[in-house]
This record gives structure tokens, C-alpha cells and sequence, in this order.
């Protein structure tokens, strides 16, 4: 059972997360897209979307910190546990809330708004389920365990064991110790990463970083194809066919 | 210099009856597709009016094209590259789909399958995004037709910037109808905001395109533009816009809309750029210079240095001669009656307007008076403000004098061509008072009521001819430097309208001297006297 959830699962997770992606991103630039609802409704969404994006910015950070970060180099700068500890606590908690608030005001959003409900597919639906999960338990953990209960020192079971499935030397036992609530939200973060390249969450690997350094316009050749093409006019027989496009528009017709 | 073709167009605001045929066969050919319901990429607008989406001109709220920042530089209106990245996660000026319209059909279905009742059954409007009731409140051309009515008159963007005095003097109501594409503009503030770099423009046409595989969903693009002839695709979740059909002009065909206006006012043409010069030129403080600026940018396809040019840069042969016979350079450039819509805008639209002389010459009409005298007619376009200033906002940012000198030279084209066909006599005096002569005028009148198929669409086609590319290696270059003088059509302009002393206009031997009134703060050639003794009057000697 331990090698089944904290070997395996993972490493099926990841496989999926980037052959997924690979895949996706190779036969599918066109559905590549955050696929935006702001044209159905605005107001909410500048509430919201902005506070849940910065808010999981700075848990992803966080979580850089506490997981990939060894404790031992925190100790090599003098950050003791205890301050770590409350370093983490603090800051894990504020940027929680801040993202818990977004998504709040999205999911409200989501499902009161007619279109933009209408507009929520099938495997947006199992996403957000996901994504609220992943959230709810990583809350618990910050401000539920460490908080009410008392320090837990993930950074002895959970960090070291996400770390050796990187290094090749893993060590599922290690995971099979930390509290329930831990992992839970391990499975569940698996899961969703699993899930992720078949999701608009693809849009995360987009972020336009390049922007901040290219030339405003953007000039492009057409290409040489059209050389050779081709043209009949009305009344001729049309030219051999080029292999068409695939065009996929969205939904379809309702 | 780096020289450039583009496909530009010009449309005859006075042709158009507003029967949006073009908006209805564009919509077929390109947006009756799920998400792009509420999408015209061919809209016909009243004016004065709200425009579509409502309001679109008001850039203090939807941030759209360049402005100059406090250093004098071009930058988006809607704030730094830095800041766009910041706030990507929610646009704070994007327009919903309730600023363009909610999109609807009517449940037919229940007219057939209603049973029998004591009432007709009807067929209730349903919204085309949720499907279900909705009530019709506002669509694409909801106002046409409404002109600068009362519960119109508030509501234009345009009128909000006409002087005081002229809105209270609004009693006489006239209209006119503004047909709009998206500009593929020189400077498009379109492609300047897409954070993914989907947006290009076409190096050999100059057409604006979508990428629509390397489109992420920014939406940064539908505030970029401020025409916004950007619509976002709800469905895919990307970007699309007018493509100027590409897939037709490149086999030497017109676009939709003009293969199908009813008008017959759109005219379709090559013209070649100095693309070093955009930036530059889009740059100018003074928002008046910005429409001569454009001018300057254009190159004059007569000259044989921008000839042996354009071969140098790989411009196919049928390109450069479509070039000079273009009817949209002879409209821009030759006779001047063309100008760009909202040059203010910094982006350097290429979609360009003849502005409608009929409100003043029905307003003469109605009072009574000949509105085709040249007298009658040359008094009106100076004495009767809210035309000209509202055109003035539109077309030359507030600037009423190119607007009157365009419609100066379209009333005199009326007054000399009704004397022709009444057989009265001409007066050249009229043709030679805009800065034409007869012949021209004849001519100028030919391109724009009775021009042939062939004479308003000169499209070269895509097809790239190898051979010309060789011969155009062995000629090399033979311009004398970058942006040689004469080289640009301004200086055509400049020439034919007095705008320099070089025309023979100046006194005997100081043929080469600048006009200060007219000078364009360009160079100093002819600034000062020659040298006694040497002839150098300056760069523009003949
Ligand atoms: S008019 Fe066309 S090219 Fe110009 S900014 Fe708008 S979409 Fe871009
Ligand atoms: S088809 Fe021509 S005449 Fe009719 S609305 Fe369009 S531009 Fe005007």
C-alpha cells in the first residue's frame, strides 16, 4: 500500500503531467488557451481572478520554500525551526486566505452567471473540484494542524519524500508517517497535476515573461507556399485540394 | 529606409446608403460561427452615433492605441508592458459582450409546434450565448438612421469634444454612414499589446493576423485596439479579427465587402512605405501633424529611386507596377480626399475615408439654395461648422483645415462635372482654386463615380514570380541615402498644394526657398540664402 500511493501514484501523476503536456502541446496549439469568461461578466472577475492568482502565486512560493528548500540550508542561514516556523505559518496562512477569497468570488461567479456556467465544460467541473480540494486541504494543514494542534515538522516526512521522487531515491515510508490531512492533500495535488495538461490550466506554462523584451509589432512573412498555388477562377475546375486544416470551434452548436 | 508594400483601402462615405450588405456577406463569410455571435469585423455605423461597441471612441475609458508618454515616446494608452503583465489576470478595460450587444435569434421552432391556441404563438427572442429568454435591448446598428437626434446627442464621444457652441447650434441635423474594418494599421496597437506575440503583421501585404495556434486568451489585444476590431471568441477562447481576406487578395480578388458593396465605394490599392519612418511618425507631438505625418511615411511609386527600392527589397514586379496605378494612392496622396479615421489614435490606420460632402449640400438644398453652385457650395463648407468640425474629430483629430480642403475639392469636382453635362461652360478657375486642374478633376471624378471593377480593386496577386526576384538583385540600389528628398509622397503632396516655394510659386530666384508659413519642420534645406555664387538653394532645387 505505501509503495502503491507514495511511489507509484506519483510517478504516474508525473508521467501524465509531462507526456500530457508534450502531447497536448504538440496537437493542440489551437485549444492552448485560458479560455477566458470576461467577456460574459467583468466585474467579479476583476475581484476575484486577481486576488486567486496572486494568492496561489505566493503559495507556489511557499511551497518552493517548504518542500524543495532542505531544511539543513535554512539552518546554514541561521533561520531556526521555530522561526521558520512562523515565517511559514504567517505567510502561508495570508496568502491562503488571500487565494481562498479569490476562488470564493469565482465559483460564486461561476455558477450564478448564467453564461459564463454554461460556458464550464465537463473537465472544468472535475478541475475546480480538484482545485477546491487541493486548496481546502492545504488550508487545513497550514492553519488547522500547525496552527491549533501545534507545529508539525513537514519538512522531516513530506519535503524529503517529494525530494528523493526527484533525485531517484525514493522513499515512500517517510510519506506514510505524516498526518492524514498531509496526505490527502498530496493525493489530491496528484491528481490535479495529473489532470492539468488535459485542463485550461495549461495556461500556467504560457505566461508571457518574452513580452517584457520583444519589438512591439511583430512582422511575419507569409511564406513561399503560395508560389506555386494554384488559382482557378469561378468558372474553372478547382486546383487539387491541400490538405485541409483541422478547424475545431469550442462546444459546437448547442 | 526598409521599404514595405501594403494593401491600404479607401471607402466613399458620400456612396454609402448604409445598407449593410457588406456587414451581412462579411458576416457570413467569416463570423457565423459559435462565439462569434456579437463579432462584426465589418460594422456600418450612423454617425453621429454611439459606434459599435457603444462608445468605442472613448479612450479615456477603454485605453485603446498609443499616446505619447511624459518623455515625449510612444507607449500604449493602456500602460506599460509591466503594468499589462500585471494586470493580466483580470483586464481592467476590457469591453463585455453587453458593450457590443447580447447577441440573439428568435424561437422559431414555437411557431410551428405551438398548439392550437386562441392567441397567435409568437417567436420569443433567446439569447444566442445562454439560450435562454432575453430581452432585445441594444445590437450592432441599433441607433442607425437615429443621426444626431436627441436621445443620440449625448451619447457620441465625438460630439462630447465639438466646442460648446456648436452642440447648442445643433438644430440642423445631418448624418452619414461610417462603414469600418479594421485598419491594418502601419503602427497597430493590436499586435503592440498581445502579450504572446500572436498578432503580426504580414511583411509582403501588410495585413494584421491572428495566430490562432500561438493565441493564449490574454485578451490584451480587444483594449489594444482602439477601434476595437478585435473580438474575442468566447467559445475557443482566442482572439480573431478582420483578416482583410486574406485568402482572396492573395489570388487577386477583392474582399467581401467591397466585392459586394452596393455602393461601389470601396476602392482597394497597394501602397508602399518607409517602415523606418512609423515609428517616428507616429511619434509626432502635435496631434494635427500626425495625418501629414502619415502622409510622409508614404513613398510615391513615380519615382524611380522608390522603384530601383522596392526591387532591392524583394517587391515582385506586379506589386510595384499595382503600386503606381493604385486608385487608393491616387485618392491619399494625388488628389488628397482621402483621409485616415482617428489618426489621433497614433496606430497609422490604412483604411481611409473620402469625407461626405451631401449633409452640406442637402442643407443648402433645404434652404433653398443651389447646393451645387461652387459658390453656394465653397460657402457652406466654410461657414457651416458642425459638419466640418464633427468631421474634423473623426478624421484629422479636431484639425478642420485638411477636412475643408478635401471637401473643397470634391465640391469643386461637383460644380465643374455639372457644368459639363449641362453643357454650360467650365470654369477652370474652380479646379485650379483647389490646387487641380480639369483634367484632373475629370479624372478624380471617373475614379469615384464611375470606376470599373478593375479601376477600383488593383490587387496584385501572392504569387511570387522567381524570375523578377533575379533581375531585381542585378539592378542593386541607386538611391542616393536613406530617405532622400522627393522620395516620399509627401513631398508629391507637398509640391502639388503650395506647400513649398519650389513649384515655381516663389519669387524670381529664390525658386528653391521653403514656405515658412507651410514648413514642416522636416530639414533645414532652403531655410537660408544661397551662397552668392553657387546655386544651392537648397535640397529641393529643381
Ligand atoms: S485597427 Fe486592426 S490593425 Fe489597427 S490596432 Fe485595431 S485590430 Fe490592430
Ligand atoms: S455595402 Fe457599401 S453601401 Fe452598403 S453599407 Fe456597406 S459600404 Fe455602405
Amino acid at each position: 500500500m505505501t509503495t502503491w500511493l507514495w511511489l507509484i501514484v506519483p510517478y504516474v501523476a508525473f508521467t501524465s503531467f509531462v507526456v500530457g503536456h508534450i502531447w497536448r502541446y504538440r496537437h493542440d496549439q489551437f485549444g492552448w488557451t485560458t479560455r477566458s469568461s470576461q467577456l460574459y461578466e467583468s466585474r467579479l472577475l476583476r475581484l476575484g481572478s486577481p486576488l486567486f492568482h496572486f494568492g496561489l502565486l505566493a503559495v507556489l512560493g511557499g511551497h518552493v520554500l517548504g518542500i524543495a528548500v532542505p531544511a539543513s540550508w535554512t539552518d546554514a542561514v541561521g533561520i531556526s525551526e521555530s522561526g521558520y516556523h512562523l515565517i511559514s505559518v504567517s505567510m502561508g496562512t495570508l496568502s491562503g486566505l488571500v487565494c481562498v477569497a479569490g476562488l470564493v468570488i469565482l465559483l460564486y461567479r461561476r455558477i450564478t452567471v448564467t453564461a459564463v456556467r454554461q460556458a464550464t465544460t465537463r473537465v472544468d467541473k472535475l478541475m475546480y473540484v480538484l482545485l477546491v480540494a487541493a486548496i481546502g486541504t492545504g488550508m487545513l494543514n497550514t492553519v488547522g494542524v500547525n496552527l491549533l494542534q501545534g507545529d508539525y515538522n513537514y519538512r522531516a516526512t513530506v519535503s524529503p519524500w517529494f525530494r528523493g521522487l526527484f533525485t531517484l531515491s525514493p522513499e515512500p515510508g517517510l510519506m506514510a508517517k505524516a498526518p492524514t490531512s498531509f496526505q490527502v492533500h498530496a493525493l489530491v495535488v496528484l491528481a490535479l497535476l495529473a489532470l492539468w495538461p488535459y485542463t485550461r490550466l495549461v495556461h500556467v506554462f504560457s505566461a508571457p515573461l518574452g513580452y517584457l523584451t520583444r519589438p512591439y509589432v511583430v512582422y511575419r512573412s507569409r511564406g513561399d507556399h503560395l508560389a506555386a498555388r494554384p488559382y482557378a477562377r469561378a468558372w474553372e475546375p478547382p486546383p487539387p485540394a491541400r490538405p485541409a486544416p483541422i478547424v475545431r470551434m469550442g462546444r459546437g452548436p448547442r | 529606409m526598409k521599404l514595405m508594400a501594403q494593401l491600404a483601402m479607401v471607402m466613399n462615405l458620400d456612396k454609402c446608403i448604409g445598407c449593410h450588405t457588406c456587414s451581412v456577406t462579411c458576416k457570413q463569410a467569416w463570423t457565423n460561427r459559435g462565439g462569434m455571435e456579437y463579432a462584426w469585423f465589418n460594422n456600418v455605423e450612423t454617425r453621429p452615433g454611439q459606434g459599435y461597441p457603444r462608445q468605442y471612441q472613448d479612450q479615456d475609458r477603454w485605453k485603446g492605441g498609443w499616446t505619447l508618454n511624459k518623455r515625449g515616446r510612444l507607449t500604449l494608452r493602456s500602460g506599460s508592458r509591466f503594468k499589462r503583465l500585471l494586470n493580466i489576470f483580470a483586464n481592467p478595460d476590457l469591453p463585455t459582450v453587453d458593450d457590443y450587444y447580447q447577441p440573439w435569434t428568435y424561437d422559431y421552432e414555437n411557431l410551428l409546434s405551438a398548439p392550437a391556441m386562441d392567441t397567435i404563438p409568437t417567436a420569443r427572442p433567446k439569447s444566442l450565448i445562454t439560450g435562454e429568454d432575453t430581452a432585445v435591448t441594444w445590437g450592432a446598428n441599433w441607433d442607425d438612421d437615429l443621426g444626431g437626434g436627441p436621445a443620440q446627442i449625448g451619447r457620441d464621444p465625438l460630439l462630447a469634444r465639438v466646442s460648446r457652441q456648436v452642440k447648442l447650434e445643433f438644430q440642423q441635423t445631418f448624418m452619414f454612414y461610417l462603414p469600418r474594418i479594421c485598419e491594418h494599421c502601419l503602427n497597430p496597437s493590436c499586435a503592440a499589446s498581445c502579450p504572446s506575440g500572436a498578432i503580426y503583421k504580414r511583411s509582403e501585404d501588410g495585413i494584421v493576423l491572428v495566430d490562432q495556434d500561438r493565441c493564449r486568451g490574454w485578451r490584451q489585444c480587444v483594449t489594444g485596439c482602439p477601434y476595437k476590431k478585435i473580438y474575442f471568441n468566447h467559445r475557443t477562447g482566442k482572439a480573431e479579427k478582420c483578416t482583410f481576406c486574406y485568402p482572396r487578395v492573395e489570388v487577386g480578388i477583392p474582399t467581401v465587402c467591397s466585392e459586394t458593396c452596393v455602393g461601389r465605394l470601396r476602392y482597394l490599392g497597394v501602397l508602399l512605405y518607409d517602415a523606418d519612418a512609423v515609428l517616428a511618425a507616429a511619434s509626432t507631438p502635435h496631434e494635427h501633424d500626425l495625418y501629414p505625418a502619415q502622409l510622409g511615411v508614404f513613398l510615391n511609386p513615380h519615382d524611380p529611386r522608390v522603384v530601383a527600392e522596392a526591387e532591392r527589397a524583394g517587391v515582385p514586379g506586379d506589386w510595384i507596377e499595382a503600386a503606381a496605378v493604385s486608385p487608393v494612392y491616387r485618392l491619399i496622396v494625388d488628389y488628397q480626399v482621402a483621409l485616415p479615421l482617428h489618426p489621433e489614435y497614433r496606430t497609422m490606420p490604412m483604411v481611409w475615408y473620402v469625407p461626405p460632402l451631401s449633409p452640406m449640400v442637402d442643407a443648402l438644398t433645404q434652404t433653398g439654395h443651389d447646393g451645387e453652385a461652387a459658390g453656394n457650395l465653397f460657402g457652406a463648407i466654410e461657414s457651416m461648422r458642425i459638419p466640418v468640425e464633427y468631421l474634423a474629430e473623426l478624421f484629422t483629430a479636431g484639425d478642420v483645415a485638411p477636412v475643408r480642403a478635401a471637401l473643397r475639392r470634391l465640391a469643386a469636382m461637383r460644380t465643374h462635372m455639372r457644368a459639363v453635362n449641362l453643357g454650360e461652360p467650365t470654369q477652370p478657375a474652380v479646379a485650379a482654386s483647389v490646387g487641380l486642374s480639369t483634367r484632373e478633376i475629370e479624372a478624380m471624378y471617373r475614379l469615384l463615380a464611375i470606376a470599373k471593377y478593375e479601376e477600383r480593386y488593383v490587387i496584385p496577386s501572392a504569387a511570387v514570380s522567381q524570375a523578377h526576384r533575379l533581375d531585381a538583385l542585378a539592378t542593386g540600389c541607386s538611391l542616393n541615402g536613406d530617405g532622400g528628398p522627393g522620395m516620399t509622397a509627401f513631398d508629391a503632396v507637398a509640391e502639388k498644394f503650395h506647400l513649398t516655394d519650389t513649384n515655381g510659386a516663389g519669387p524670381n530666384g529664390k525658386n528653391g526657398r521653403i514656405n515658412l508659413l507651410n514648413w514642416d519642420g522636416r530639414n533645414i534645406d532652403g531655410l537660408f540664402p544661397a551662397r552668392a555664387g553657387t546655386n544651392e538653394g537648397g535640397g529641393r532645387a529643381e
